[in-house]
C-alpha cells in the first residue's frame, strides 16, 4: 500500500516538475487553430530556448513576443525547452497544427533532419533564429545568427586602437565550447599573437560572476600585473570589478585596469555610461525585426539570396556611450 | 606526536585533517609564497586582509554553512539534498526582491536588510519544508524528492523578480559578502563561525545530535524508543533551509546583483563532497560535524590552488576531478581498513572504529 501511495506521489511529481519546466508556459494550440478561421494572419509556431536561462533570452523572447502580434498580421504559438527531444515534439505539434512558418532557436546542432523533412512535406518554412544546426540547407528558408567571431574581433580592435602601452591581459572564458566562448575567445587570442599581448591568465569561469571574481582575485593575491580585463559577458565583467574594487585597483576609463564586457546588459551599460567599464560588445538578441523581413520576402515570393543572415552588431566605448544608447541597445 | 597521530588515527576527522595537510604542504613545497598575508586598502578605503588564505577562508564559508545543513539532512535521511543550489537562487531573489521593492533599480533600500533576510529565511525554510515533508512524510528517496526543486527552483527564482536583474546600487548591502568598514577579515568568516556556534550548541546542549544519528541508524527501533523520525527528517531539511537563507545573502550581497542560471550553481555537490570528504557515511547514520565543516574548506583549498597554478581552463575539473577521486578512495572503509591493518603490523592498534 505504502509503495503504491508513493509512486503515484513520484509520478505526480514527475507530472508537476514537467508542467512546471516546459508545459507551463507552452501556450495552448487552439489559439493557432482558431487563427486559420482569421484568414490573412500568417501562422508562425516559435520554438526557443527556456526565457530564464539569461538575460539575452528574456531580451530576444520580449522582441519576438512584440513584433509577432496579430497588429503585425501574425498568429504566433509559443513552445519553450532547452531540451533538444522536447524542442522537437513542440516542432512536430506545430507542423501537425499547419502553421505556415516555423521559427526555430534550436537547443542542440544535432537531431533535427527528419523533423525539418517533415515540414517540408507539410508545406512548412523553417527559419532558424540565433543557432545553427547540422542539416542540409535545402531544409530552411534562412538562418538568422550571431556571428560571435566577429564581435571578438571587433572587442580586440577595439583594445587595439586603445594604444596602450603595454597589454597584460585577464581573460575570462565562458563555458568552454560554447559557440560564444569559442569565436569570442579565438579573436582575442589571434590579435594577441600578432600584436604580441601578454596574457597574464586564460581561464573559464563558466559565464558566472562569482568564479571570475575568484580568478581575478587568485591574480591579484598572485601578484601578477595587468592592465586589461576581457571577461566574455557582462557577468564576468562584474565579478573581477568586484574582486578589483577589494583590491583598491581602480579600473574604467583612464584608470589602471581597462574592463571589457559582452552582451550589453542594461546594467552593464551603465557602468559604461558612469566610465567604470571600458568597452562593451553587443549580442544582438532582436532577431524578430530580421525574421519579419525574411518571412515577407518569401509571402511576397522573392528569393532569399543568402541562407545566413549575420545581424549588425555594435560595440560601445566609455567614452563615446549615451544614455540613448543605453535606452535602446540595454537589454 | 606518534601518540597524537594514533589517537587521532581512528576519528573521523583524521581523514579531512590528512588532505588539508597534504594539499598545505603541496603548497609550501611548490610555492611558499601561497601563505602570504598583505594588509591592504580597498576602494572604500578600510582595510582589508588579502592572500590566499584569506580567500580560502572567504569562499570557503559559504560551503561550510551549507556543509552543516548538509551532514544533518545525510545523517538523519541517509541522503541528499540536491536543491540547495536552486534554493540559494530562491532565497537570493527573495532578498532582492524585498530590498528592491517593485523598482529594479532603486536607489535607496525599500526595507531594512535584516527583514529581507527574515523574509528570505521563511521562503528557504519553507522549501526546506517541502522538501523534508515528501522525504518525511511520503517516504521518497530524498534525491528524488529534491529533484523537483532542483529543476524548477531557478525558474521559481527569476520569477520571484519578473525575470528582471535587480541591482543594488547601496553600498553597505556589500557588507556581508566583503568586509566591515575597519575590519579586515571578511564577513563571511564571522556569519560561518556564528552559524557553527549556534549549531556546536545546539549539538551540545540539545538532543538534535542524538537523535538524529539514532533515526539514521534505525528509524524503526528510534521509534520504538519514543522518537519521531518523521519529525526529525523535516527538522533536517529545514535547517538545511536556514543554512541556505544565509548563503543567498552572502552569495547575492557579494556581488550586488544576480543572475538566476548560474547563482551556486553545482554547489550541492560541493556540499556533498564536504559531508563524505569529512568520512560521513552517505548512508545516514553517525556524523562529524567538524569533520564536514573542515571538508569543505578543504574543497575550497583545492578549488583555489588550482586557480593558483593556472590550470588550463578545459583541464580544471579533471584535476579537481582526480584529487576528488584520490581523497574520497582513501577515506573508503575499505581502504581505510586495509591502512588500519598495515598499521597494526607496525605497532599494535587497540582502537580502531569500524
Amino acid at each position: 500500500m505504502k509503495r503504491k501511495i508513493v509512486s503515484v506521489l513520484l509520478c505526480s511529481a514527475m507530472v508537476a516538475t514537467m508542467a512546471m519546466g516546459c508545459g507551463g508556459k507552452e501556450e495552448p494550440a487552439e489559439e493557432a487553430k482558431d487563427g486559420g478561421k482569421d484568414g490573412g494572419l500568417i501562422k508562425v509556431g516559435i520554438i526557443n530556448n527556456d526565457p530564464n536561462e539569461s538575460g539575452f533570452r528574456t531580451a530576444n523572447d520580449k522582441d519576438l513576443k512584440e513584433m509577432f502580434t496579430k497588429e503585425n498580421g501574425y498568429d504566433a504559438s509559443f513552445a519553450y525547452s532547452l531540451k533538444n527531444d522536447e524542442q522537437i515534439t513542440a516542432a512536430q505539434k506545430f507542423i501537425q497544427d499547419g502553421v505556415d512558418y516555423l521559427l526555430l532557436s534550436a537547443a542542440d546542432t544535432s537531431g533535427w533532419d527528419s523533423v525539418l523533412k517533415d515540414a517540408q512535406d507539410a508545406g512548412t518554412r523553417v527559419v532558424l533564429f540565433d543557432r545553427t544546426i547540422d542539416a542540409d540547407e535545402e531544409l530552411y528558408e534562412a538562418s538568422i545568427v550571431s556571428d560571435m567571431k566577429k564581435e571578438g574581433e571587433t572587442a580586440a580592435t577595439w583594445l587595439k586602437d586603445q594604444e596602450l602601452s603595454e597589454y597584460n591581459i585577464i581573460h575570462l572564458q565562458g563555458v568552454m565550447g560554447s559557440a560564444a566562448q569559442k569565436g569570442r575567445s579565438e579573436a582575442l587570442d589571434v590579435m594577441a599573437k600578432e600584436e604580441g599581448w601578454n596574457i597574464v591568465t586564460q581561464q573559464t569561469a563558466e559565464w558566472n560572476a562569482e568564479k571570475a571574481q575568484q580568478i581575478v582575485q587568485s591574480a591579484i593575491d598572485a601578484g601578477q600585473k595587468f592592465n586589461v580585463i576581457y571577461a566574455e559577458n557582462d557577468d564576468m565583467a562584474k565579478g573581477a570589478v568586484a574582486a578589483l574594487d577589494k583590491a583598491n585597483m581602480s579600473h574604467g576609463v583612464g584608470k589602471d585596469v581597462v574592463i571589457m564586457g559582452f552582451d550589453c546588459n542594461k546594467w552593464a551599460l551603465e557602468e559604461l555610461l558612469a566610465q567604470n567599464w571600458n568597452y562593451d560588445g553587443q549580442c544582438n538578441p532582436f532577431q524578430a525585426k530580421y525574421i519579419d523581413e525574411v518571412i515577407q520576402k518569401i509571402e511576397k515570393g522573392e528569393e532569399i539570396e543568402e541562407k545566413t543572415i549575420v545581424m549588425e552588431e555594435k560595440g560601445f566605448d566609455a567614452t563615446t556611450i549615451t544614455q540613448e544608447d543605453v535606452d535602446t541597445y540595454g537589454i | 606526536m606518534k601518540n597524537i597521530t594514533n589517537k587521532m588515527r581512528g576519528k573521523q576527522i583524521f581523514i579531512p585533517i590528512v588532505a588539508l595537510v597534504l594539499l598545505a604542504l603541496f603548497n609550501l613545497i611548490v610555492d611558499p609564497s601561497f601563505y602570504k598575508v598583505t594588509m591592504d586598502v580597498n576602494s572604500a578605503g578600510n582595510p582589508v586582509l588579502s592572500g590566499y588564505l584569506i580567500t580560502i577562508l572567504d569562499y570557503g564559508s559559504e560551503l561550510a554553512i551549507l556543509a552543516i545543513g548538509m551532514t544533518l539532512v545525510t545523517a538523519a535521511s541517509g541522503g541528499q539534498d540536491i536543491s540547495v543550489g536552486a534554493t540559494v537562487a530562491i532565497a537570493g531573489s527573495v532578498i532582492l526582491r524585498v530590498l528592491c521593492g517593485t523598482n529594479s533599480r532603486p536607489e535607496t533600500l525599500q526595507a531594512p536588510v535584516i527583514v529581507a533576510f527574515l523574509v528570505a529565511c521563511l521562503a528557504a525554510m519553507a522549501c526546506g519544508a517541502f522538501n523534508g515533508l515528501l522525504v518525511a512524510k511520503f517516504n521518497i528517496q530524498p534525491m528524488i524528492a529534491t529533484l523537483i526543486l532542483f529543476t524548477a527552483g531557478r525558474s521559481i527564482a527569476a520569477w520571484i523578480n519578473n525575470n528582471e536583474l535587480p541591482v543594488i546600487s547601496e553600498e553597505s548591502f556589500g557588507v556581508y559578502g566583503g568586509f566591515i568598514p575597519g575590519i579586515p577579515i571578511p564577513t563571511p568568516v564571522f556569519i560561518m563561525l556564528i552559524c557553527v556556534l549556534v549549531t556546536g550548541l545546539a549539538l551540545k546542549y540539545t538532543n538534535l545530535g542524538l537523535y538524529t544519528q539514532a533515526v539514521g541508524i534505525n528509524a524503526s527501533s528510534s521509534r520504538l524508543n519514543g522518537l519521531n523520525p518523521a519529525f526529525i527528517k523535516f527538522l533536517a531539511f529545514v535547517i538545511l533551509g536556514l543554512c541556505v537563507a544565509v548563503v543567498g545573502l552572502i552569495k547575492v550581497s557579494r556581488l550586488s546583483s544576480i543572475n538566476y542560471s548560474v547563482i551556486a550553481k553545482d554547489i550541492e555537490m560541493d556540499a556533498i563532497l564536504a559531508v563524505a570528504l569529512g568520512g560521513n557515511a552517505l548512508s545516514g547514520g553517525k556524523f562529524n560535524m567538524a569533520a564536514s565543516i573542515l571538508g569543505a574548506y578543504v574543497i575550497q583549498f583545492l578549488t583555489t590552488t588550482l586557480y593558483k597554478f593556472n590550470v588550463d581552463s578545459a583541464a580544471l575539473s579533471a584535476y579537481k576531478a582526480v584529487v576528488v577521486i584520490a581523497l574520497v578512495v582513501s577515506s573508503a572503509p575499505v581502504v581505510r581498513k586495509k591502512f588500519a591493518g598495515l598499521a597494526k603490523k607496525l605497532k599494535p592498534q587497540a582502537k580502531e572504529v569500524a
